[in-house]
């Protein structure tokens, strides 16, 4: 059997545009979940710097801006997380069939 | 072999050991500090482990596969490790903690740009990398293009980040054991050479991940200790701690908000665009994609190397914000006693005094060792990207078109490393107290413009042809470099013009757009009969990409 004709058949299988579909639109959702807030506040801190000069409570010194920068990382990371676990559990095992079904 | 490299270790330890006697009487730097014992006997330590590690990697780099990519057989999580020391440098510790020290909340905000790309780089490449690669980022780029032109352009694109960065890492290395360890510039440059040589040479990538490795848990173990230690001094709580440097710095409370590094936003912007994309350029990083068994482990990797990446900025962070109580009232770290005025050993020293502070000189003995390791490191990660765009790209594929046996192009890579690791000696040695900040600024140029914007559109864009590759790659390469020259620290702060004519440090602003623009005209408007072709190759391309059918597989231990 030539690589032609699996790859054909990968092509053909509506399990395989439903497999990159969903990882596809699944890295764009996250991409803008990490990017819109970066952004955001990168926007902020340059043209507003003044909104980040307030504390977290009356009684604290402690700025609103270290707890933001920090969730950034933070969230940045979690988001990782979840396209981890989709990615490696069901978009693969959507995967694993596309290719069974292909090399029959 | 087994004589070769017995004999490179007895010399790279003797240049050691003859540097700890010939310190403190050797030409004397302004700010080489006391040969520092308990550091280089931790380091000593270090350097016995690693190069056991190197000799047990030796004997298992057989083939070529084994020496680019340890045989495809590290897991993810070694892998996430492996790439989060790439990624933690020694500049990553000193300079990131000195700029909360100086500057307060810039710093957190320098380093969220720091950190962003990881993420990014996961979503948009690891899979596609891992699935279209097989020893380096020139494999994909060239994989439907032609392969003399395409492959040699971005081996030259590689090597060129690595020797820009390569010299910064040296020159970093020479200053920082100065200081540190007390040893002599130009011997510190040497001794790294020396064991980067021995490390690459001999263990390859086996080698230089379990080096990796080790010095990501040192480094990420020993800033932890340092967190909590420093914590304890502060009754465990963050109010107390940043009340305190609120009442130490010069800046007062305005250390808590954004200063002068977001003033300008299109610098702001500029800068964090090289650094999340030219991350994603960085040919050692990319590398080690191809050191997993499979995409599912490629994906895990990047899943924990964000995560220790991002403990670990968090963790300087407070490290900085603590060094502004604790070293900045206390005149025993500054020159003359005189608080306030020039830090000994300069602007990038708060951890380190920090540490000798909360930890004494056995922590401070620990932690520079940990950061001489982490030079040692990251250099040998490099080295062996270069050896690996030399060997396997420029001799393997392009001059022998792929006839080289195994055994040929092993020797061609250990020479490649070989002559590296000597370029790199000289060219640390010739960098000795030069202004190296445009070298950072030109490796993440070059890397952002030149080998993402090549290695992202062969991945997305079925339109890409190697004429659009090829103009566009040049187009990147000539407007960084040429921007770099123009700008404030390399044509005013070096070349001493009153003005620059290019206002930002940063080039990927204008070169990396003017390269996806670039290469896509180019692209769009390349009528040949190849052009269809490599239009065509596209399809088989983007279902290995997607599904990983015929990826290059772990080679069986």
């Amino acid at each position: 059997m030539s690589n032609n004709t699996i790859q054909t058949r990968i092509r053909a299988n509506p399990k395989f545009a439903e497999m990159v579909g969903k990882r596809t639109r699944l890295a764009i959702l996250l991409s803008f979940v990490v990017l819109v807030p970066y952004y955001t506040f990168m926007l902020l801190t340059s043209l507003k710097p003044g909104l980040f000069t307030a504390t977290i409570s009356d009684t604290s010194v402690i700025t609103i801006g270290w707890p933001i920068a920090a969730l950034i990382v933070v969230g940045g990371w979690l988001t990782t997380g979840i396209y981890v676990s989709r990615a490696n559990g069901e978009f693969d095992s959507l995967n694993e069939e596309i290719l069974k079904e292909a090399r029959k | 072999m087994k004589h070769s490299l017995t004999a490179l270790i007895a010399g790279s330890l003797l240049a050691a050991s003859w540097a700890v006697f010939a310190g403190p009487g050797a030409i004397e730097g302004v700010e080489k500090q006391p040969v520092n014992i308990s550091a280089i006997a931790m380091f000593l330590v270090f350097v016995f482990a690693t190069l056991g590690i190197t000799k047990w990697a030796a004997g298992k780099t057989k083939s070529t596969a084994d020496f680019y990519t340890a045989g495809g057989g590290i897991t993810g999580f070694q892998n996430g490790l492996a790439i989060a020391g790439d990624y933690m440098s020694a500049a990553t510790l000193l300079g990131l903690t000195s700029m909360v020290y100086f500057k307060g909340f810039d710093g957190f905000i320098y380093a969220v740009c720091f950190f962003i790309g990881w993420p990014i780089i996961l979503f948009l490449m690891a899979e596609r990398l891992r699935n279209l690669g097989k020893f380096t980022f020139a494999d994909i780029a060239s994989y439907r293009l032609d392969q003399n032109r395409i492959r040699t352009f971005a081996a030259i694109g590689s090597l060129t980040v690595v020797c820009f960065y390569l010299i910064v890492q040296m020159v970093g290395a020479g200053q920082l054991i100065q200081l540190l360890f007390g040893l002599d510039y130009n011997t510190a440059v040497t001794v790294v050479g020396i064991l980067m040589m021995v490390y690459v040479t001999f263990g390859g990538m086996t080698a230089t991940t379990w080096v990796q490795i080790i010095k990501a848990c040192l480094l990420l173990g020993g800033g932890i200790s340092l967190m909590l230690l420093t914590l304890s001094q502060f009754g465990w709580s963050f109010e107390n701690l940043f009340s305190k440097a609120i009442e130490s710095h010069k800046m007062g409370d305005k250390l808590m908000a954004p200063g002068s590094l977001m003033a300008d936003p299109i610098s702001a912007f500029s800068l964090s665009l090289g650094l999340l994309f030219g991350t994603a350029g960085l040919p050692h990083i990319m590398m080690r994609f191809f050191t997993v068994p499979n995409a599912k482990e490629a994906r895990k990797s990047v899943f924990y190397a964000t995560g220790f990446i991002g403990l670990f900025f968090l963790v300087t962070m407070v490290l900085g914000a603590a060094a502004i109580s604790i070293v900045g009232t206390n005149p025993a770290f500054f020159e003359g006693g005189q608080v306030g005025g020039k830090l000994i050993g300069g602007g990038n020293m708060p951890v380190m005094h920090l540490t000798k502070a909360v930890g004494g000189d056995i922590f401070l003995g620990f932690l520079s060792a940990v950061a001489f390791a982490t030079i040692l490191a990251v250099v040998s990660g490099l080295a062996l990207a270069g050896a690996s765009a030399i060997s396997h790209d420029l001799y393997a594929r392009v001059i022998k078109k792929g006839t080289a046996s195994s055994a040929q192009e092993m020797k061609v890579t250990r020479i490649a490393s070989v002559g590296l690791g000597i370029a790199a000696i000289l060219l640390g040695i010739a960098f000795k107290d030069q202004n190296v900040l445009f070298l950072v600024a030109l490796a993440f140029g070059v890397a952002s413009s030149v080998n993402f914007p090549v290695l992202i559109l062969s991945m997305y864009w079925k339109g890409l042809t190697t004429r659009g590759a090829l103009w566009g790659g040049i187009a990147g390469l000539i407007s960084s470099v040429g921007l770099v020259i123009l700008s404030p620290t390399v044509w005013v702060k070096i070349l001493g013009n009153p003005a620059a004519i290019f206002p930002y440090d940063h080039p990927a602003i204008v070169s990396m757009t003017l390269a996806f623009f670039v290469t896509w005209l180019a692209s769009v408007t390349d009528k040949s009969a190849r052009a269809d072709k490599e239009k065509e190759a596209y399809e088989e391309q983007y279902i290995r990409a997607q599904t990983g059918l015929g990826a290059a597989s772990a080679s069986a231990h």
